[in-house]
């Protein structure tokens, strides 16, 4: 719930902790040394706090500008014996993929962590990735917590088992445990020496003995792992001991089925498997119980991993099992409205996957609220759309670069990137965005697309690109574009933060993830180094940057042009507000023609229509305060008071 | 069967401070000594979109974090469409809701393509759907309180007030405490006591 708990020397005490926090608590009580992150639902808070606590408990963090640096720095702290974490969202682990593969064969020394925070629905994503699938690639184990307090638990034992294997360990945690809270019991902070030494003869080394040799080791530690997964008190049973109906899970997704198994009153009918280490699979301890199963039901999140682990393992043992049938993502079974696989689990799905499993009938509604049963009277819920805040600067980029764009008259073709900017695909960015991939990718297509000109593609093209997107993964392919003569407009959409996750720092600010001050690195720095022309303007002036960018749509090369205006959120909190309101007797409301600009087009949710009295007015429990409205308004009837 | 857990949902838009609400109510429960699970959505964050955070009390073994569908004993909306949002889903008979009357319109009513529902529509739509309905202005409240940001925690302080949750207001009171320390800490325990006093004058 808040630092104060996170740190708290009371050990056996309860406290409420998000799971995120949890998993620093559990670094701590490890005694860690390293922590790396580069921020990503839903995890993004992990090494936040861990930011905060650093100096306190001697220990260094860092965002990185990436996930791969971010874990090369935390393999090398481990290499030096140190305890370290890197923390990432799935997406994160694909950038990080390349060296994990690698690592997973050299070994390492001091016990290390990989958290993944897999977002099942894609409540806070781009997508919606099963990180396991990627730990089996890298031969690297996964713990999954079930609980806020369990992932605590998992975070020391992985550190410990890291350490006895001299092999990373992921912790797959999923939204639901990440941005989850609950009941953590504190256990001890241990005094860790932290002395980072590497012995002479010390060296980790993909393949020192050739790379049969050491694909051989990692075999023989997932086998030695499996082992000791057989007997983590992370696995438990439940239910009777000769169950015919045998329901496997892990994470969140178990305890849906465990809640779901109450309330259908089956609890002397179904064994519950709950499996802490789902890769690699402790057999003997799923095999004991597929033993007395006829029936196998699986509950995990996003991908049927697990699904495919148990039915291998029971293809592999079918002379002794008999016949089973399984009941999960393959069959349909545990299936969402969706379809299986789509979206997160919950206690609804559980309830109905299992009562045609055991062929009960189809839960009877308990209330007349079930949706299908209630009528809606006339009164509609209407959809949210997600939309820039209230004085988001990007809200006025986007404005300017349609507007260029229609005065440009070429149809030019906007490549956008990851960031909060991404919500401008949708209505509050008018639709512009016309490519959508991971970080960086906006620019590499763009740069591409560009390309085709000499080939006869005709249009302008424009990137997207927002400041810490820049710094994780753009330059390359600005490299690129000017060794290959690309000629595009990169807009880097400077907000001087990262906004989607919180706004934790990046290279362009004057600090650290510890609250240290740090030399920035501003993005115009790196782009003259790359010998790029640059630009750059303040999108609040709308009607200037309109001209640029539709200056350097005509000049047919490649340019960057940053953006840069502080993100509302950040620039509200440091100081007081600038008061805006609608002047009523200056508003003329729809006999001005302007189709009520601010809030209809610009469509600033701050600006809300007063429809009794027919004008505009300033919802100032939204407002942000930064005055655009006004510059915009025909009538000017928007007045700005309190600006500094 | 195991002991019922008493199920709250907290509604609102994205940058009503709905993880906060339930990071209050959340802690008060832990310290009485409650097992808590709360799940909350925080990706639309300040971005306009509906978010509820679910919150679980109960004395009994631990649980998931999501409540199914028709078992919210309460419901504690920043928002009045957000309301009947959770309402249709997660309410049944014997829900509770105490509501923020001020609406929060979003991008397709700005632009005319849809029409908010009329105030007196909704309440009677609500009133209808639960067994109670306690609503006040509560964004105003919080304008007295000295900021209109914090109506979430003036429903905190209705909710804590109607007593509808096992859990003494001193509890929240602490839990605010904690969470906040200066000028935040007063303004927001400013918020809380009229948003008590608020349900407890009625």
């Amino acid at each position: 719930m808040s630092i104060v708990s996170v740190k708290a020397d009371l050990p056996g005490r309860v406290v409420l902790l998000t799971g995120n926090e949890a998993v620093a608590r559990g670094a701590l009580e490890a005694g860690l040394g390293f922590a790396s992150s580069y921020p990503g639902s839903p995890t993004a808070e992990v090494l936040g706090v861990l930011g905060q606590l650093a100096r306190e408990f001697n220990l260094y963090a860092e965002w990185s500008i990436n996930e791969i640096v971010a874990m090369e720095g935390a393999a090398a702290a481990s290499f030096a014996g140190l305890r370290s974490m890197v923390v990432m969202k799935p997406d994160g682990l694909n950038v990080a993929l390349d060296f994990l593969t690698s690592l997973s064969l050299s070994g390492i020394k001091g016990g290390m962590v990989v958290v993944v925070g897999d977002d099942p629905h894609a409540h806070s994503s781009i997508k919606e990735e099963d990180s396991r699938y990627l730990a089996k690639v890298a031969h690297v184990p996964v713990f999954e917590p079930a609980t806020v307090q369990e992932a605590k638990e998992m975070v020391k034992e992985a550190f410990a088992l890291s350490e006895t294997l001299r092999h990373p360990v992921i912790v797959r945690c999923v939204t639901r445990i990440c941005h989850a809270s609950g009941n953590v019991v504190l256990g001890e902070l241990p005094f860790r020496e932290k002395k980072p030494a590497i012995q002479k003869d010390e060296r980790f080394i993909i393949n020192p003995a050739g790379v049969s040799m050491t694909h051989r080791q990692q075999e023989l530690k997932l086998r030695k792992m499996a082992e000791i997964a057989e007997a983590m008190p992370f696995n438990w049973y439940e239910g009777p001991a000769d169950a015919e109906i045998l329901l496997i899970g892990c994470g969140p997704g178990f305890m849906y089925a465990r809640e779901a198994v109450d309330i259908l009153g089956i609890s002397d009918r179904i064994g519950l498997l709950k499996l802490g280490v789902t890769w690699p699979l402790p057999e003997k301890l799923v095999l004991n119980h597929l033993r007395h199963a006829k029936k196998v039901v699986f509950a995990e999140e996003i991908e049927p991993v697990l699904e495919e682990s148990v039915t291998s393992l029971a293809a592999r043992h079918w002379s002794e099992l008999g016949t089973l049938s399984f009941y999960g993502k393959n069959s349909g079974h545990v299936a969402g409205p969706l379809g299986p696989g789509v979206g997160e689990l919950n206690v609804d799905i559980m309830i109905g996957a299992l009562a045609s499993v055991l062929g009960l009938p189809a839960r009877q509604p308990e209330n007349p609220q079930e949706p299908e049963a209630q009528p809606t009277a006339g009164v509609p819920v209407i959809d949210r759309e997600l939309a820039f805040c209230a004085g988001c600067p990007h809200r006025a980029s986007f404005w300017a670069i349609r507007a260029a764009l229609e005065l440009d008259g070429r149809n030019g073709f906007v490549a956008g990137d990851i960031g909060c900017y991404t919500l401008g695909l949708g209505r509050t960015g008018y639709y512009l965005m016309r490519t959508v991939h991971c970080m960086g990718a906006g620019v590499g297509v763009a740069s591409g697309l560009s390309k085709l000109a000499r080939l006869g593609f005709a249009r302008p093209v424009v990137a997207l690109v927002g400041d810490s997107t820049f710094f994780h993964a753009a330059v390359p392919a600005l490299i690129d574009a000017r060794y290959n003569q690309a000629a595009f407009l990169c807009v880097v959409l400077d907000n001087g933060t990262t906004a989607m996750t919180g706004h934790q720092p990046h290279p362009g600010m004057r600090v650290n993830a510890m609250g240290e001050e740090a030399p920035a690195v501003a993005v115009e720095e790196i782009v003259a180094g790359l010998g790029i022309p640059y630009t750059i303007q303040d999108p609040y002036d709308i009607k200037t940057t309109t001209r640029v960018v539709f200056d350097l749509l005509q000049q047919k090369v490649l340019h960057v042009l940053i953006l840069r205006r502080e993100c509302a959120l950040v620039a509200a909190r440091k100081s007081k507000k600038p008061r805006v309101y609608v002047d009523p007797q200056r508003c003329i409301g729809d006999a001005c023609g302007c189709k009520r600009f601010c809030s209809k087009v610009f469509s600033c949710p701050a600006n809300i229509w007063d429809a009794a009295a027919g004008k505009a007015r300033i919802d100032e429990a939204v407002c942000n305060g930064c005055g655009v409205c006004a510059a915009n308004c025909p009538q000017q009837a928007i007045a700005v008071e309190g600006r500094e | 069967m195991t002991e019922q857990p008493v199920n709250l949902i907290i509604a609102g838009v994205g940058g009503q401070g709905n993880v906060l609400a339930s990071q209050i109510v959340a802690g008060a429960a832990v310290e009485e000594g409650f097992t808590v699970a709360v799940g909350e959505t925080f990706g639309a964050s300040q971005r306009g979109g509906s978010v509820m955070s679910h919150v679980r009390i109960t004395r009994g073994k631990a649980i998931g974090p999501l409540i199914p569908r028709g078992k919210a004993d309460l419901v504690v909306a920043l928002e009045p469409m957000e309301c009947l949002r959770v309402l249709r889903v997660f309410g049944n008979k014997q829900t509770r809701v105490i509501m923020n009357e001020r609406p929060n319109y979003p991008l397709s009513v700005l632009q005319g393509e849809a029409a908010y529902p009329s105030p007196d529509n909704l309440r009677a739509e609500i009133s209808r759907l639960a067994t109670l309905l306690l609503s006040f202005p509560a964004t105003e409240v919080a304008s007295e309180a000295g900021n209109p940001v914090a109506a979430n925690v003036v429903m905190t302080g209705a909710l804590a007030g109607t007593g509808l949750l096992p859990i003494r207001v001193d509890s929240y009171r602490r839990t605010i405490a904690e969470l906040f320390t200066g000028q935040a800490r007063e303004l927001n325990l400013r918020a809380f006591e009229l948003g008590v006093e608020k349900v407890r004058g009625s």
